[in-house]
């Protein structure tokens, strides 16, 4: 009876595993894409294929020359970080800026730190936030192309401006009330939900990333705590301050549907390292992320703040690991 | 709504395949090798020697301590030796080997089919009853019932919950036994509520089995004192702590007794070996098992004597060739349940009293997957019944940080295998814990 297997129990395995959860995370991410390419055409698929190439490439050859090991990229991670990284960035990005981003989010932010799993910070976000501080000129050049093959053309269409995040900031700081800057800018609640607003090419279309959330929790993928809390804890928070003076602060559809709120919420907070795993401690996590993002964003210099918000967070997840553990058997431990 | 235990739990595929198969006798063999050590506490001791004629139902062995039990031969013929063989895990452990001739059975045992309603035995010969007939608990752990029938002084029994959860995926012999034999269940039931000092009964059975239900409920109408409550299915339900919680609302504490909380928890097929203890006289030597697997040809239930090598039903259900070696369709053989049960590493090793299953997975059922890095999903945390982060105590495991595992509760891991079946990264979390449980009791014992 040679070839008897003799593993010990359990015998069997759930249909979980990496690679399918990663799969998952980028099936969930295709209606984001999809309507970044529809309103951004090839610009946007261009930053796509450099983030996504780069990355992939990036961490086939630490694992093969540095690390000398098999290689993890069947485990879709990479591509995974690589679609985070360029939905975060604006469909103008120059390719050489999308490649250093991509060479910082997984050769710094992944790679030396181990790999999948060790990482403290989101590799994307790290990325992002990098060029942000690097190339802030680049990096806030938002512009609203009519779609498809207008890649190359300066068309009459294509609308050049700032995100309703920057322009509320400008137009507050210059000493306009909110009425007045909305009697400027028509911010359409339906254009920002379908997607035709400026931003990062995530950015565009609410409802894209709704489905994907819906997606990720049908397939338990993820739990609802954390994108749930952080939604709330925004919605909630910008509205006392908008109740508390409606001429000096956004509503709170505003502020929900504009920016990376939703895209944080939904692709990046609930990345699993850099979480925490009890539910009191996504929570909190969660709440963290939406507090900070309104406080950067109403009292920062920045106009958004989710990338901030959420890295900071990602810092105090060993620390809510400890203090926050599962709900256990029995409440109390007896001392035997 | 059905209740549940309140922490973790997964839902393994139910897969029980075998539910419509009536169990079928089981042919006795040639030869039988009853182990000394098929329950759990001190091994019993053999009172027969080779060249012994013995008869079904004679005992062969006494108990070797207080928590120990009887054994009595399965089948009629000459004790062949009394020696060393290895069982079904390949470990050595002393056993009785008979070749059978016939099948005579013992004298007093009634062996007719007639159920046998109206108790006249007081609690105390009840469990002197149950005692001499080597009656063992049927769920897996094989804990000598008698002793589990007598409270320790200070701690008074309040309901006996009869387990016919039946919570592992492919085991289907606690249903059967239900449905074929639910009457008697009941008086083996009602027979070990009067021991325990008139307690009240409690009947707790997966809502994947509803046959079984409404037949209990129906039974359980002529009977003061009982009743059935319907579980949601769950993995590990069975889990004595995890049914306790889910039918009393009642949690035991670490390092505690059941007892504890005021109940006895026995399995379906142990009320039926007391019922025929009792009532019939029969000693503890035969039991259903299922021999099932994905092959619908191999999806049986048979009830067994006692000591019949495993091989046998591999050869009979044709999952194995008389040479011994296993169609190429398998290369795992589980004695028990997929999530908790033991492999096979030795064929020619006997099944135990216990024994509720064999299963045959194939390759890609079985085969451990190449470990991943730990993706901090919290998926082990979000499965696990106790409430502990297995993911952690891996980590303290292996790096033998003893102190903080006790402190993050290892020693209340009940080895499941929640955690494991999750982990996608197909970390051997179990089986470190395992290890690491070991040592954290080692460290105690210092």
């Amino acid at each position: 009876m040679d070839q008897l297997l003799i593993s010990p129990a359990p015998h069997l395995h759930s249909k979980d595993s990496t690679r399918r959860l990663m799969r998952d995370v980028i099936i969930a991410l295709i209606p984001s894409v999809l309507v970044s390419i529809s309103f951004a055409g090839l610009e946007a698929l261009l930053v796509l294929s450099v983030s996504v190439a780069t990355c992939v490439s990036v961490e086939f050859l630490i694992t093969r020359f540095l690390m000398r090991r098999k290689t993890t990229l069947g485990d879709l991670s990479a591509v995974v970080t690589g679609v985070i990284l360029a939905l975060n960035l604006p469909a103008s990005s120059p390719w050489w800026m999308v490649l250093i981003g991509a060479v910082i989010a997984i050769g710094v932010a992944k790679m030396t730190f181990g790999g999948l799993g060790h990482n403290l910070f989101n590799p994307a976000l790290v990325g992002r936030v990098f060029l942000l501080i690097s190339f802030p000129v680049q990096m806030t050049n938002w512009t609203v192309k009519n779609g498809f093959f207008s890649f190359g053309y300066k068309t009459a269409d294509a609308v050049s401006g700032a995100t309703p995040l920057g322009i509320i900031k400008e137009g507050l700081a210059s000493g306009m009330t909110m009425e007045q800057i909305s009697e400027l800018h028509d911010f359409s609640y339906l254009e920002m939900l379908f997607g035709k607003i400026g931003g990062s090419l995530g950015e565009a279309s609410a409802l894209a990333i709704l489905a994907g959330l819906v997606y990720l929790l049908a397939r338990k993928v993820i739990r609802p705590h954390i994108p749930v809390s952080v939604i709330l804890s925004a919605f909630i928070f910008s509205g006392v301050l908008w109740l508390t003076d409606p001429l000096h602060y956004a509503d709170p559809v505003l502020q929900l549907l504009s920016g990376g709120l939703l895209f944080g919420a939904v692709f990046m907070a609930t990345d699993y390292v850099t979480s925490p795993m009890s539910a009191a401690g996504m929570v909190i996590y969660g709440v963290g992320i939406g507090v900070i993002t309104i406080l950067i964003r109403v009292f920062g210099s920045y106009p958004e703040g989710v990338s901030f918000a959420i890295l900071f967070m990602n810092a105090i997840v060993p620390l809510l690991n400890t203090y926050f553990k599962p709900k256990a058997y029995k409440k109390e431990v007896s001392r035997g | 709504m059905s209740r549940t235990f309140s922490v973790g739990g997964i839902h393994p595929d139910d897969s029980k395949f075998s539910m419509n198969q009536a169990v079928e006798e089981f042919p006795i063999p040639k030869r039988v090798f009853i182990s000394m050590n098929q329950h759990l506490g001190a091994p019993a001791k053999p009172i027969v020697t080779k060249g012994d004629t013995v008869k079904v139902g004679q005992t062969i062995a006494e108990p070797g301590g207080f928590i120990s039990a009887w054994v009595h031969s399965s089948v009629s013929g000459t004790v062949a030796d009394v020696a060393l063989y290895p069982d079904f895990l390949g470990k050595k452990v002393l056993t009785v080997v008979i070749d059978v001739t016939g099948d005579e059975w013992l004298p007093g045992i009634d062996r007719s089919p007639d159920i046998k309603n109206e108790i006249t035995v007081s609690p105390a010969e009840t469990i002197t009853k149950i005692a001499a007939a080597g009656v063992v608990g049927l769920g897996g752990a094989a804990f000598p019932t008698h002793v589990k029938l007598s409270p320790p002084p200070g701690s008074k029994a309040e309901y006996l919950i009869l387990n016919g959860t039946e919570c592992e995926p492919y085991l289907t012999s606690d249903y059967r036994l239900m449905i074929e034999h639910g009457q008697e269940v009941l008086i083996g039931g009602e027979l070990m509520r009067r021991a325990l000092g008139d307690v009240r009964g409690i009947i707790g059975i997966e809502d994947n089995k509803p046959k079984a239900i409404r037949y209990m409920q129906q039974l359980v109408e002529n009977y003061l004192g009982w009743t059935v409550v319907p579980l949601k299915r769950r993995y590990p339900q069975g889990g004595e702590k995890q049914l306790i919680d889910a039918v009393l609302k009642r949690r035991v504490p670490s390092f505690a007794l059941p007892i504890s909380t005021g109940a006895v928890v026995q399995n379906v097929g142990t009320a039926f070996a007391v019922y025929e203890a009792v009532q019939k006289n029969k000693p503890l030597i035969s039991n259903i098992l299922t021999v099932t697997s994905q092959d619908p040809t191999i999806q049986k239930n048979y009830r067994f004597r006692v000591g019949t090598p495993v091989q046998e039903f591999l050869i009979a259900s044709g999952a194995m060739d008389h040479e011994g070696k296993l169609i190429p369709a398998f290369t795992k053989i589980v004695n028990g349940g997929p999530m908790m049960g033991k492999p096979v590493s030795e064929p020619a090793g006997p099944v135990m009293k216990s024994t509720s299953a064999l299963l045959l997975l194939t390759d890609k059922q079985a085969r451990r997957k190449e470990e991943q890095n730990c993706i901090r999903c919290g998926k082990c945390a979000q499965a696990c019944p106790m409430g502990l982060e297995p993911y952690l105590l891996y980590r303290l495991a292996m790096a033998s940080r003893v102190e903080e595992m006790d402190e993050n509760r290892i020693f209340d891991c009940i080895e499941c295998g929640c955690c494991l079946y999750s982990c996608p990264a197909y970390i051997p979390l179990l089986d470190q814990l395992r290890i690491a449980k070991n040592a954290s009791l080692k460290n105690k014992r210092k």
